[in-house]
């Protein structure tokens, strides 16, 4: 089966969701046949969009994609999802794949969800895991919940059309595989080619304006440590320890769903199902219970450390080590602390 | 400005998910429903939408009869008028789901006033398909944007805006449209007590779409293992602090 990957340019090449996305969509290739566009060979194509010379094929090779095809800014300048979507469609006749991936990323999903509606076809959501059926179906199993829960399902389409949960594979390269992990053949440079893509106006209503982000010094969703504030913090007034903690270890704040809609804090520091997905080294989570929305945003933290006064409070079973008691004492005596190590 | 607002009945889980024995659904006897957070905030969007611009805002939902206590909560909330598209016990997909809105939308621009803008959730707290208001836009052949954070509707135009990636994306198009909203667009109100009496009051419409098979066939669901652990308590009070401030340098977080 050949298989197409979205795969998303940032300055350092290619992101780490789509490598991560890269890699997913190699294990679904398989066969290939005589006159096929890969010559007998399966195909694991990648499509990206910008100019030509920024597509890295050396780093896309190794990842196994066998040809690239490129949608450059003179042709469709900027990020335009339904017209993303339509120049996919073209090259699904190119590459004659079966199934489209994309990474679960906000571009990943509204992209694969225009080229579910232009072609008719269902799309799978935050897969981890996929396999072909011997009735040609493929068999996959998705992320429900943001995560809480899976679903094993059958998907039915062609062609089959699938995104990959940013956190269900790690990116690995083909030359670091184990052999028999579903190479789709030697790491070769692949041809860059240039797509030119067939657009309807329609297809162009909707183009985004992009502009600088915010002025932001860590960012939550990349930041190594997060001191996280729940309802325990009590008010607005009572994160200013937690900042100061924040900023002695080189984080940021991020805070619980209450502390949003209370209006204490501003969501873009919200961590959970609907805030951000965070994966710092360690997570201090301060005057939170730990529901499951929220851990569905921490849950990737590689540890996670709790001020609570509670000692049943449900964040304890999820977590690798706490202090018990009243955070607005702790806080303040651990950034003295720190302070005095200096 | 004329908006209806698409909202989901989901189950309102609290300390863990518990599937039923078949496999097939989540357990919600113990449950509660409500919608999910970035709904709340397509109800609130619009309402304050209609408050500016004068107009009305309808909440439509496909689901079972019950999911009327759903519309009711919104209608609390200031929308105007509810309407119930009868699930009829079938599962619906995000394709049927679409297309059931859809219908809903040509229907009322049959018999007007006609919607000039559809509000949806970017993705359900529940099946997070991240699809329907795509489909729905392509099923009216009207332009779409996900994902929004901040919304401004002139009377015939939207300027949308989300960020992605460290990058601030501003959309614009014109009347009619769809826009997918997140959390975060605004801060929802708390609904009032004469808001509650008129909602109770207030008559749900109803219809019955035509259900579709999905080429997405859920076989079961499952909860995934989790490394669930209890963690090492350190201490109690500020006694722990010393305890804390050496974990912090073993783990490697003081450099
Ligand atoms: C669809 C959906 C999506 C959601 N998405 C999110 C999301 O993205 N993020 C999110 O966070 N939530 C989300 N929620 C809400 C979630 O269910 C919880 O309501 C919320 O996470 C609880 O926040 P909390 O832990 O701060 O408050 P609480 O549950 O009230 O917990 C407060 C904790 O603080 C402790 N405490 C109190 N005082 C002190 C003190 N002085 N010192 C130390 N500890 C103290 C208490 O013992 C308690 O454990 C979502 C819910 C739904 C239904
Ligand atoms: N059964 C439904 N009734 C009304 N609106 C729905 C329904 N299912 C999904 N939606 C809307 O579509 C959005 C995206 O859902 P989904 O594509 O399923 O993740 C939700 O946030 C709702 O606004």
């Amino acid at each position: 089966m050949n298989v197409l990957c979205l795969v998303e340019l940032d300055d350092a090449g290619v992101t780490d969701a789509s490598l991560r996305a890269l890699t997913f969509a190699r294990s679904l290739v398989t066969g290939g046949a005589p006159g096929d566009p890969g010559g007998g060979r399966p195909v694991l194509a990648a499509v990206a969009f910008g100019p030509a010379d920024r597509v890295p094929a050396s780093l896309l090779g190794r990842y196994g994609v066998t040809e690239a095809y490129v949608i450059e800014p003179a042709t469709l300048d900027g990020y335009a999802p339904q017209a993303w979507a339509r120049s996919l469609e073209g090259l699904l006749g190119v590459t004659l794949a079966a199934a489209v991936v994309a990474a679960g990323t906000d571009c990943g999903s509204e992209v694969l969800a225009h080229l579910g509606a232009l072609t008719g076809q269902p799309m799978a959501a935050n897969c981890i895991a996929a396999s072909r059926a011997a009735d040609g179906t493929l068999a996959v199993s998705r992320q429900r919940w943001a995560g809480l829960l899976i679903e094993d399902a059958t998907l039915e389409g062609m062609p089959a059309l699938l995104t990959v949960a940013t956190d269900a594979v790690p990116p690995v390269p083909v030359d670091a595989a184990p052999v028999d992990a579903g190479a789709a053949g030697d790491t070769a440079d692949p041809p860059v080619r240039v797509h030119e893509p067939d657009l309807d106006p329609a297809d162009l209503r909707v183009r985004a304006t992009v502009s600088a982000g915010r002025e932001g010094g860590v960012s939550l969703a990349t930041a190594r440590v997060v001191v996280g504030g729940g309802r325990g913090v009590g008010g607005p007034d009572g994160f200013a320890p937690l900042e100061e903690l924040a900023s002695l270890l080189g984080g940021v704040v991020g805070v619980s769903r209450v502390v949003t809609s209370q209006g204490w804090r501003p969501h873009t520091q919200q961590v959970g199902q609907t805030g951000t997905k965070i994966t710092p080294e360690l997570y201090l989570a301060c005057g939170i219970s730990g529901a499951i929305q929220h851990m569905a945003g921490c849950g990737s933290a590689r540890n996670i450390v709790v001020v609570n006064t509670d000692p049943s409070a449900p964040i304890l079973s999820r977590a690798d080590y706490a202090v018990i008691g009243d955070l607005a004492e702790v806080i303040p005596a651990l950034v003295a602390a720190l302070k005095d190590r200096r | 400005m004329e908006i209806a607002v698409c909202v989901k009945r989901v189950p309102q889980v609290g300390g863990r998910i518990v599937v039923t024995p078949d496999g097939q659904d989540v357990d919600t006897r113990m449950s509660g429903f409500a919608i999910s957070p970035h709904e709340e905030c397509a109800v609130e969007e619009a309402v304050q939408i209609t408050e500016r611009l004068g107009g009305t805002v309808s909440v439509l939902t496909l689901g079972p009869a019950e999911a009327a206590d759903q519309l009711r909560d919104a209608l609390a909330l200031g929308a105007h008028r509810a309407v119930l598209l009868e699930a009829g016990g079938h599962a619906w997909g995000p394709a049927g789901t679409a297309a059931a809105i859809v219908a809903e939308v040509r229907r009322r621009s049959a018999e007007g006033p006609a919607y000039d803008l559809l509000l949806l959730g970017n993705e359900a707290a529940d099946t997070g398909d991240y699809q329907v208001g795509i489909r729905v836009a392509h099923g009216l052949g009207w332009p779409c944007a996900t994902g929004i954070k901040q919304l401004e509707v002139t009377g015939d135009a939207v300027r949308a805006r989300r960020e992605y990636r460290g990058h601030e994306e501003t959309f614009e198009f014109g009347l009619p449209a769809v826009i997918t909203v997140k959390e975060g667009i605004n801060l929802p109100r708390y609904p009032s007590l004469p808001g509650r009496l008129r909602a109770k009051r207030a008559a749900v419409e109803q219809y019955q779409p035509q259900w579709q098979p999905e080429g997405l066939r859920t076989r079961g669901l499952r909860v995934p293992d989790q490394p669930r652990q209890q963690a090492t308590v350190l201490g109690t009070g500020t006694d722990a602090v010393p305890a804390l401030v050496r974990l912090l340098d073993e783990l490697g977080i003081l450099k």
